[in-house]
């Protein structure tokens, strides 16, 4: 039982932190990012590539990934995203054509990873050291990973919440006509914020790959559950994402330890129709009028 | 009837009764490419019938395909061939119903997330049901059917298809369906149930698509699971749909059509490199052509008397 909760709080906080990134490209730049585990999936090559070929240690690689992720995502969101967000006449509109462009994105970034390393699933051992934890055993890079996810999400909360440019990234999440009226370039801040988006799952990558296999195509499961944790907090919302991240993660690891591992994707979804029968908007949203 | 719409009627008919003739014309590798060009028009135009007046995203186009294919893939051998296919639709109707029932009400992007989502759960389940239940994983389909007979099939599809997007168009639910793709509020306040609207368009669509899935199924012999939800399907019928143009009935199958061949010669001669080139001539018609095929033409047909308001106003 402990073993279960240990495990589920470890994939819960790593739901989160993946979440996190996505309500702010989600909530904050209007872009429904389809392709977002693709990037997680890249950031996890990139890691794994730097780990066995450079020998460099991960925590270094988290280093160099996160800058270089903020950057592309940046640009990404000012040369293909910038033209759907200026042809939609409504929010409607954007994010039709935003799921359509990431869907294709999709694709594409997962093609570039098929032909560079194949259908393979990897993995590395980097700390894989059994440490105990209130009677339990658990491998050491899993709480490191945990441990460096609260970190960041931490910094992220604060970052948001005490900063002039936060608060200006949380004006344009609420209302972006308004926000213009305090002076706030909300292209330049949404950019910023599909950017930040990018850089955390970035970093949700890296963290990620030091303890689980992945391949060139699973970056799709990732996308839908951060999707799933995005809604069910309640879009743009932070404490959404961390109490529906943990939520996931829990049942998922107590559903594969008690009932069966392969019934994953249908507690995920079932808790998310759940949620969404009693509260719409999601656990921490509110209803727009 | 206008002159117009009788010619255009006998030409259909004519077109009809020239394809049906087509297997006994052409060889076995042309006859396969005939029913993927078939499949996808069925499935593309399906798709199109749904996502055209409502501007839903469906990604689930894989789901009830697989669904199909699967339920081929397990009664098959047991009853007779109407009856599977019948057993095939109601399951992909009622798979369609709960889906719609549970999203549909809601706002445009919970429906997305669970049709990208739905693919890959139905797979989840089915594989854990043939593991700890009926402990068989993969199976083999052995009927009695034909290239030639999946091919008939499918054209029959096809034209009920057509025939019932057309009627849907010129009925009070096909009025009711634009009026809620132009606006919601606007159609509830008129007195429409936007839900049973979308719920029975969906359902539709959906089993139109449950029953391609099931008449391809034969072509495989050996089903599993990860086979009949590929999810490619999904990707590729979107792509067909919004390069002919979602929002006329026959313009996913101008989409189908040259993707159809494009994707046959992309698999053929690169394999390797394939999803890459899908992504990117994705990308190329969502941001070029954004109403499709169908849109470029209507507006170039419109050009000229539309020059001569303008000129006319200024």
């Amino acid at each position: 039982m402990t073993n279960a909760v240990l495990t589920g709080l470890v994939l819960g906080g790593m739901y989160a932190l993946i979440a996190m990134g996505l309500t702010l490209q989600y909530g904050v730049a209007r872009i429904m990012n389809l392709s977002y585990g693709e990037f997680l999936i890249a950031a996890a090559f990139a890691s794994y590539w730097l780990f066995t070929g450079w020998a460099l240690n991960p925590l270094i690689g988290l280093a160099l990934v996160i800058p270089l992720s903020f950057a592309a995502s940046w640009l990404l969101y000012r040369v293909l995203l910038t033209p759907l967000v200026r042809r939609a006449k409504t929010r409607d509109a954007l994010e039709v054509d935003s799921i359509l462009a990431t869907f294709g994105m999709m694709f594409i970034v997962q093609g570039i990873m098929l032909t560079m390393f194949g259908g393979a699933y990897f993995s590395y051992s980097f700390l894989a050291v059994p440490v105990t934890v209130v009677g339990e055993v658990i491998a050491l890079n899993r709480l490191l990973a945990f441990g460096l996810a609260v970190v960041v999400g931490l910094a992220l909360y604060l970052t948001l919440t005490r900063t002039r440019i936060g608060t200006a990234i949380r004006a344009v999440a609420v209302d972006p006509v308004a926000a213009q009226l305090v002076a706030i370039d909300v292209t330049k801040t949404a950019a910023l914020a599909f950017a930040l988006g990018g850089a955390l799952v970035a970093a949700a990558g890296v963290l990620i790959s030091m303890f689980l296999t992945f391949s060139a195509t699973s970056g799709v499961v990732f996308t839908m559950k951060a999707l799933i944790v995005v809604v069910m907090g309640g879009v743009g919302n932070l404490l959404g994402c961390l109490v529906a991240g943990l939520a996931l993660g829990l049942s998922e690891a107590l559903v594969a330890t008690y009932v069966d591992p392969g019934l994953t994707l249908a507690v995920n979804f079932a808790l998310f129709l759940g949620v969404l029968l009693v509260k719409p908007a999601g656990l921490f949203g509110r209803v727009q009028r | 009837m206008t002159a117009s719409q009788i010619s255009a009627a006998l030409a259909g008919l004519a077109a009809i009764a020239a394809l049906a003739f087509v297997p006994s014309l052409v060889d076995a590798y042309y006859l396969s490419l005939a029913i993927s060009l078939l499949q996808f028009t069925v499935l593309a135009t399906a798709w199109g019938m749904f996502s055209g007046p409502t501007r839903y995203v469906s990604l689930a186009t894989t789901a009830f395909f697989g669904v199909g294919a699967y339920t081929v893939a397990v009664l098959g051998e047991q009853m007779p061939w109407p009856v599977v296919l019948l057993i095939a639709a109601c399951i992909g109707a009622a798979m369609a119903v709960i889906v719609g029932l549970s999203t549909l009400r809601l706002s445009g992007v919970y429906f997305v997330i669970f049709t990208f989502g739905l693919a890959e759960l139905v797979r989840q389940i089915v594989v854990w049901y043939e593991v700890n239940i009926s402990r068989v994983l993969g199976r083999y389909v052995f009927v009695d059917i034909t290239p030639s007979d999946i091919y008939w099939q499918l054209l029959a599809l096809c034209v009920v298809v057509f025939a019932t997007g057309y009627l849907i168009a010129r009925s009070r639910f096909g009025f009711a369906l634009r009026i809620i793709g132009e606006d919601e509020t606007v159609a509830r306040h008129c007195g429409i149930n936007v839900t049973v609207s979308k719920v029975a368009l969906f359902t539709i669509t959906a089993t139109f698509m449950t029953l391609v899935g099931a008449i391809m199924s034969p072509r495989w012999t050996y089903i599993e699971p990860s086979i009949a939800f590929n999810a490619t399907i999904s990707f590729e019928v979107v792509i067909m749909a919004l390069l002919g143009g979602a929002h006329r009935l026959w313009g996913p199958a101008l989409g189908a059509i040259p993707l159809t061949l494009l994707f046959e010669f992309l698999s053929a001669r690169f394999p390797a490199t394939s999803t890459l080139i899908m992504g990117v001539v994705f990308l190329i018609i969502v941001y070029a052509l954004p109403a499709g095929v169908a849109g470029l033409w209507e507006r170039l047909r419109a050009w000229p008397s539309r020059a001569q308001v303008q000129s006319a106003q200024a």
